[in-house]
């Protein structure tokens, strides 16, 4: 019986995508299962409803409960400076590339609230390179990219963002870089002078054209093999030649056919410079 | 006494004093051990590859860290990496998850056990080794509701017994060995010979 329940429940998460597709547009059926489910069942557990066929009927009905189930699917958690290493090597192999022109374009994918888009962007004012950057920063949630816009953060985090920024190479008083108010840190305006904040659909929206350097960083590793595919290609189309693509640490191109089109900078650092004469 | 069942996988969640305990028990098993592996060990999010890489050159049987879109296959062992959650998809490949922590674990023994339990529900064995909270327990109640075989190391046996005991708290495990015993009972549920010397003996 109890797996019966189990087999009943992939049914009806199956039907609630195909709903949310038809009546929203938004299409999860790429995604794949195990986390999307995991991250349903939270939605379901404390939503209203017992199970995905009664939450069903509202949802299709009900825009407000659309939302709220569109932010328990995409929520990124992700902090500043996350992966320190990688924001590093930036620094000291990817910068020195891009100061080497007058203007650069930097097309940040899936940036959820915006603290790895805000880490860059102190990187590179860091680096000298301010106005001299456009960071389009985009996400599928509105309401999250609304939150990246504001540019503020829990300020129990600070500790943490503190720590990160010196381990990436940060030499400065990381505190320069915020005004503390009650519980929360509202980042420095000028950090926010040359970035963009865009909705953008990676399962269905076209790509981004002349970038310098392309950012998915743990975006992909919830999509299923497809539309893994499909982001690439979009990436690939969307970066001029000498371009840089930065993955998560445990993203790779290496059995990819694209693959053979960069080159990896460092072993292991996946960060990929797309070659020349492609 | 070889098992008439046939298993897919085996999923082990382990915490404090895991090296060791998997040190022992992969090192038991055969380069060809027939079922795939999948192991959650909790460890430091900075930690880095080097516990696949220290494993692998100690066991006979293949150890790596597992890559996203790794196609399952027999006789290899997968380790989620540090900082991201190992789980299971349907069409028999690995994903793994950055979402936040379980149990106040990345990885979590409960993901992965609930994620393999979805996709080789009866044909998954799962094994809670030593460890110091309760990650796993949720865990192996899904691999219960899904007709799956749980085994925990006796509590008394774990260099820290809290996560055993969690685990024994929250279902009815088939097993409740020591870890000296659990290289035998693997190549038992596999359907080998207990042990290495009855190969070809029947």
């Amino acid at each position: 019986m109890q797996s019966k329940n189990a087999e009943i429940e992939d049914i009806e998460i199956r039907l609630l995508l195909e709903g949310v597709q038809q009546v929203y547009g938004y299409d999860f059926r790429d995604y794949a299962d195990a986390s999307i489910k995991r991250r349903l069942a939270l939605w379901l557990s404390e939503s209203p409803f017992e199970t995905f066929s009664e939450a069903q009927s509202r949802l299709l009905r009900d825009p407000e409960v659309f939302v709220s189930l569109l932010q328990g699917i995409t929520v990124n958690v992700t902090e500043m400076f996350r992966d320190p290493s990688f924001f590093r090597t930036v620094r000291e192999q990817v910068v020195p590339f891009l100061k080497t022109y007058p203007f650069v374009k930097i097309w940040h994918a899936g940036c959820a609230s915006g603290e790895e888009a805000y880490s860059m962007a102190i990187l590179l004012n860091e680096e000298g390179m301010a106005g001299r950057y456009r960071m389009y920063a985009t996400d599928i949630d509105e309401s999250v990219l609304a939150k990246a816009a504001e540019g503020v953060m829990p300020i129990t985090e600070m500790q943490k963002y503190t720590r990160n920024y010196q381990k990436a190479g940060g030499a400065r008083s990381f505190a320069d870089y915020y005004t503390a108010r009650y519980d929360r840190a509202i980042l420095s305006p000028g950090l926010k002078k040359d970035i963009v904040f865009a909705p953008h659909n990676l399962a269905t929206d076209a790509e981004f054209g002349e970038m310098n350097m392309v950012l998915c960083r743990n975006v992909m590793i919830y999509f299923k093999p497809a539309l893994k595919e499909r982001c690439l290609k979009l990436f690939d189309n969307s970066l001029l030649p000498g371009g840089f693509l930065c993955l998560g640490l445990k993203e790779t191109l290496e059995r990819r056919k694209m693959g053979e089109r960069y080159e990896e900078l460092a072993p292991g650092s996946r960060i990929y410079r797309k070659r020349y004469g492609q | 006494m070889a098992s008439s069942r046939k298993f897919s996988a085996v999923a082990i969640g382990v915490s404090s004093g895991g090296v060791q305990a998997l040190k022992l028990l992969l090192g038991e098993l055969p380069r060809d051990y027939p079922l795939p592996i999948l192991i959650v060990q909790h460890i430091s999010p900075d930690a880095g590859n080097g516990m696949a890489k220290l494993l692998d050159d100690l066991c006979a049987i293949r150890i790596k860290e597992a890559d996203e879109q790794d196609r399952i296959v027999p006789a290899t062992v997968y380790l989620a990496p540090p900082n991201y959650h190992l789980l299971v998809e349907r069409e028999g490949f690995l994903s793994l998850s950055a979402d936040p922590p379980v149990s106040y674990a990345r990885p979590s023994v409960d993901v992965l056990f609930e994620s393999a339990a979805a996709v080789f529900g009866p044909q998954l064995v799962a094994i809670v080794l030593t460890g110091a909270n309760w990650d796993g327990a949720r865990g192996v109640q899904a691999v219960k509701r899904r007709g799956g075989v749980v085994i925990v190391q006796d509590p008394a046996d774990a260099d820290t017994p809290q996560m055993p005991q969690a685990a024994l708290a929250a279902v009815d495990v088939d097993h409740v060995v020591p870890l000296a015993a659990m290289p035998a009972l693997l190549r038992r549920l596999a359907g080998l010979a207990a042990h290495p010397a009855e190969a070809g003996h029947g």
